[in-house]
Parts: structure tokens; sequence; C-alpha cells
């Protein structure tokens, strides 16, 4: 089912990606592209088959059924990143907050 | 391109003798980095204080002729989606510029542990996105087999590292082909482990259900020493399996004679270039002369494995690239006056087009009134795909297809048309949904010089089959591998 350039725009928006005018109408024609491409999928009947959202579920190791699986550790405080480092990378900090412009607007 | 190939035996054997030593050897591929990164661009940074702290722990270790571990000395390169502390880290994005991270991926740490020596960061397709190493925001890589080529990608820096002699190893990973097509491309062994097998802890993360880390080396048998350091449970890892390593060198020159070799008839149609396809078929001849059992099989659902590969690793990008907004690492869009527009065009700014497209189409797949008909329908494909192969792996112990279409193409190519890039993928996105491991290795080249590769798929965390059946093709077929 095509999609329309009001699409790509709502799209965008979720996506918080700003496009400029040209990448806009490349945008509309390569996921117009894509997306009839994928409508093969389509073709299948998969009215029985439950979804596979990963591999570990497939595999009997480590899966949900496990009575004590071992991806979960023991609920304790422990050290994290040392903070310093942290926001070492960080674009704008007062040593301790990551400082972003304002989110409300009044 | 006359490089004198080395291997991890020949590199740790000498270091324990102290001729030459770790640093006389870190010292030769700094060099040769130097004089051959202009031209390939393989490498986007490169560590040298870090490699030869490394190398002077190990010298002193084998000075004092204590028992040194499986990698001492050995020089390996570190795709740029894998994290090293204080280095940089920029995924082949301008979105994480600067970006120093404050950790050691978990395969880093036990590449160190092991003896490895750290040369640098390796370029790569931005987010690990593309099948040419054409979409990263540092220029392309060249091909060393030819340098108007693509590598390959998204592990383009990997590939090409190793076989232009800048890196005797390299770490690479795979989401939809990402290490197998490079190798093949390059004329140098990639493997997929099994989902599972090694730790994403600090693997900058593209499709969490898709992505491997894999070793590009020269031979199979440096792939199974390489795995056998890397593999194994990481309580870091939620997905990371406590199956077992077992040791993959034990059974890797074992005869082939009693194994079935099934040859899946969908990844032999229109599309594969005749030279691939004779250099496959020359291959496939080899393992009956060995003895294998060869038998045609049918993967039913192949066709459909770039469509759904397509919904599900751009939904799940979609997800973990929405953490690059200027606001705790890299880049941050200046003069924003709201933090929706600093968001936005934080983004924008620092993304290339190819993660956009990605990451438009991902969340479209994902939004409200389509999610059932393209994100569940996916999954859905991807249960009927895996169940192929579990039901193949009922008649065969291993599967001989072509690992990519045609050998490399030329730089600039297919760049205008994202679908035919997409297409390329149609042997490899197979393995990475269903799970699977698998191996792409050298067996021969087309007229005009370019490397071609075949590539064995295994049962889930059976890569001790897979590499054993690699190596007695390359035993067989093998070319570019000139031992001292």
């Amino acid at each position: 089912m095509p999609i329309s350039k009001d699409d790509v725009a709502y799209i965008a928006e979720l996506a918080n990606l700003e496009l400029s005018p040209a990448e806009h109408a490349r945008m509309l024609q390569d996921l117009n592209s894509i997306l009839s491409h994928i409508g093969q999928l389509n073709e299948l009947d998969t009215g029985e088959v439950a979804p596979m959202a990963q591999v570990s579920e497939q595999l009997a190791h480590g899966s949900v059924s496990d009575p004590s699986p071992p991806w979960l550790r023991a609920d304790q405080l422990r050290p994290s990143l040392d903070r310093a480092q942290v926001l070492a990378s960080a674009p704008d900090t007062d040593g301790v907050f990551f400082k972003v412009p304002k989110v409300i607007e009044r | 391109m006359t490089v004198r190939q080395v291997c991890i035996s020949e590199v740790r054997d000498s270091v324990a003798a102290g001729k030459p030593t770790a640093m006389e050897w870190t010292d030769r591929f700094l060099a040769q980095i130097e004089k051959e990164n202009p031209k390939i661009n393989a490498y986007l940074a490169v560590g040298a204080e870090r490699a030869r702290s490394t190398a002077a722990a190990i010298d002193e270790q084998a000075r004092k002729g204590e028992p040194l571990p499986a990698l001492a000395g050995v020089p390996v390169g570190i795709k740029d989606v894998l994290v090293m502390q204080g280095l940089p880290a920029t995924a082949g994005s301008k979105i994480l510029a600067g970006y120093r991270p404050p950790y050691d991926a978990t395969v880093v740490t036990r590449l160190e542990t092991a003896g490895a020596i750290l040369l640098g960061k390796l370029n790569c397709d931005e987010f690990a996105m593309g099948s040419s190493n054409e979409n990263s925001a540092y220029g392309p890589v060249r091909n060393p087999a030819a340098l108007d080529r693509v590598p390959g990608g998204s592990s383009g820096g990997s590939a090409a590292a190793v076989a232009a002699g800048m890196a005797v190893a390299s770490l690479g990973t795979d989401t939809g082909g990402s290490v197998r097509q490079p190798a093949s491309f390059c004329g140098v062994v990639g493997l997929l482990p099994t989902y599972g097998r090694v730790s994403r802890y600090g693997l900058i993360a593209y499709a969490s259900s898709l992505d491997r880390v894999g070793p590009l080396t020269h031979t199979v048998r440096d792939a199974a020493i390489l795995l056998g350091v890397i593999a194994g449970y990481d309580p870091m890892d939620a997905t990371s399996s406590t199956e077992p390593v077992p040791d993959y060198l034990e059974a890797l020159d074992r005869p082939v004679n009693s194994l079935r070799v099934g040859v899946p008839a969908e990844y032999f149609g229109e599309g594969l270039d005749p030279e691939v396809r004779a250099a496959v078929e020359r291959t496939i001849e080899a393992l009956r002369q060995a003895g294998c059992s060869i038998q045609p099989v049918s993967l039913p659902h192949t066709k459909y494995a770039i469509p759904t590969y397509y919904v599900l690793a751009t939904a799940e990008a979609s997800a973990n690239l929405a953490r690059f907004d200027g606001v705790r690492y890299g880049f941050r869009a200046p003069d924003a006056d709201s933090l929706a527009a600093m968001y936005r065009k934080s983004r924008d700014l620092g993304f290339g087009p190819e993660v956009k497209r990605r990451i438009l189409l991902g969340t479209y797949a994902l939004s409200a009134g389509y999610y059932d008909a393209y994100y569940k329908k996916a999954q859905q494909v991807r249960a009927l795909l895996t169940r192929d192969f579990v039901n193949v792996f009922q008649q065969v112990d291993v599967l001989i297809t072509p690992t990519a279409p045609t050998p490399a193409f030329k730089l600039g190519e297919k760049t205008d048309d994202p679908l035919s890039m997409y297409l390329a993928d149609i042997y490899t996105v197979t393995a990475n949904l269903a799970g699977i491991c698998g191996i792409s290795v050298p067996c021969g080249k087309s007229r005009e010089g370019l490397p071609i590769g075949v590539q064995i798929l295994g049962r889930h965390f059976d890569e001790a089959t897979t590499l054993r059946v690699a190596q007695s093709i390359e035993s067989h077929c093998g070319e570019n591998v000139a031992r001292a």
C-alpha cells in the first residue's frame, strides 16, 4: 500500500527526524519502492503461526520457562559507571546533570 | 597487493621465543597501517599507546618464561561499533563524533586478557547499516584486492584490514551478512557465531535480535581460535547463552567423509553470477571427493527473507537509535531553542541518509494501524524461515551456498537504488533470522582476480561441524594463505 507525503511527515515526526524538502521527496520514493517489495509477505498464510520475537525463545537455553533463569541476577546494589567519565562525553553539563534547552514553552 | 599474511600461531610462537617480540610485531603492523591506510581507509582510529602497553606486558611475561595466553602478541582490529574505553567510537556516524566510551565491550576485554594487541577502530557502514561500507560518514573503505571496488559491508574495514595485512585478525559484526559478505569480497574468512554464543555487551546496537559479533581472519583455524576466546556466557548480556563452549580446534582436522552436506536449490537460482556459481560448484565437488554425502534440499521460504529482514531489522533499529538525541553524548545541534528542536536537528544533521531511511521504515512498520500488517507479519514469517532450517538439519549436517550473488561491485555502482543494495544480502540474511551459525571461506577468484567466497551454514551451536567443513574446503581450495 503506497504511502503519501503526509505519511512521511507523520513518520518523521514520530521518529524525531527533521527532513529537508529534497530529503522528504527522496524518502517518499525510496520507502514506496521498499514497501512494495515488502508487500510480498502477504503471499504467505501465517494464520496459525506464532510470531517469533527473538531467537532465544526458540532455543532451550535461558528460555522463559527455565525455573532458575541465569540472566536474572540478585537484586543487589552495585556500582555502575563513574559519573565523571560519563559526563566527560556530555555536550553540556553542570557536573551533575546533563543540561538541555528548555522543555516547556511558556 | 603483495603483503605476506601471517597467522595467529606464527605470531604467538615467535613472541614466546622473543624473536620477533610482541613490541616488534606491533611496530610492524602500526607501520603497515601508516603505509596502507591512506588508500584503503580501513582504520578510523589507531590506539598505539594501548597497543604498545599490552605488547610490553606480553614481552615481559615471555622474558620470564611464563606461559603465554592464546592470542599473545597477536595484532587485532576492532570494528567501530564495539566500544574500547577512551578510544573514539563513532559507529561510522557523525552523531557520535568525539564520543569516547567509559567502558570496554566484553569481547574487547576477552581479547586483551588473551594477550591480543588491539591496534584500533575499524571503519564500517553507519550503525552497521549497509553492504558496501559506502554509508560511512568517514569515507568509504576500498577493497585491497581492487581499489575501485567495495570491500563489502557493513564490516568493510574489518575485512579490508586483514586482507591488506593491517591486522592479523579483526572483529566485525553481522546482522544481515556484514561479516560474511565482506569476507567473501575481500578474500578472507568470516565467521558468524550462533546468536547468543558471543556477548553483545559493548556493541552499539543496530537490531538486537539479529546482531552478532564475529571474527575475520586469514584462515579457518584462526577463526576457530578467536571464537574460543570470545565465546561464552556473559552476565552483562541477557541474551547470551549458557551453552558450554567446546574446544573448537579439537575436531577441526577430522575427516569430513561421514558428513551430509545440503545444497539448497533456492540459493542457486537467477541473479547468481556464473563465475560465483562455478566456484561454489567446484567446492561442492571437492567435498564430494573428500567423501561427504551431497544432497539437494529445499528452504522454501527463502524468497521472503529480504522483506522479513528489512521489516524486523529496521523496526528494531528505530527503537535502538532513539537514544541518539544530542542529550548525553555525541553531536548536539547548536542553536536549538527547545528540547524538541534539539532532538530533531541533532538527528537530522548527525544521521546519514541510509540510517534515516531505515529509521523511517522501521517507525512505519511499528506505528499504530500498521504493526500487525508489517511487524507482526514479519515475525511470523521469521518463524517459518527458521522452521525451514530446523527441518533441513534433520536430513543434513551443514548447508553449502554462495556467500554473495556476485564478486565485489564497483564503488558507486549500487548507491542510487537502495533496494538493489538490499537484494545483494539474499544469501546471508536467512542465517541471522534463524539464529544459526555460518562461515564464509575463500574458494576462488573471478577472471578479473576478485575473491569469491563460499558459505557453510550449520545448526545452532554447532560451530564445530561448520568449522570442520570449512577447514576441509580451505585445504582443498584455499589459495589466499601464504604461510612461512
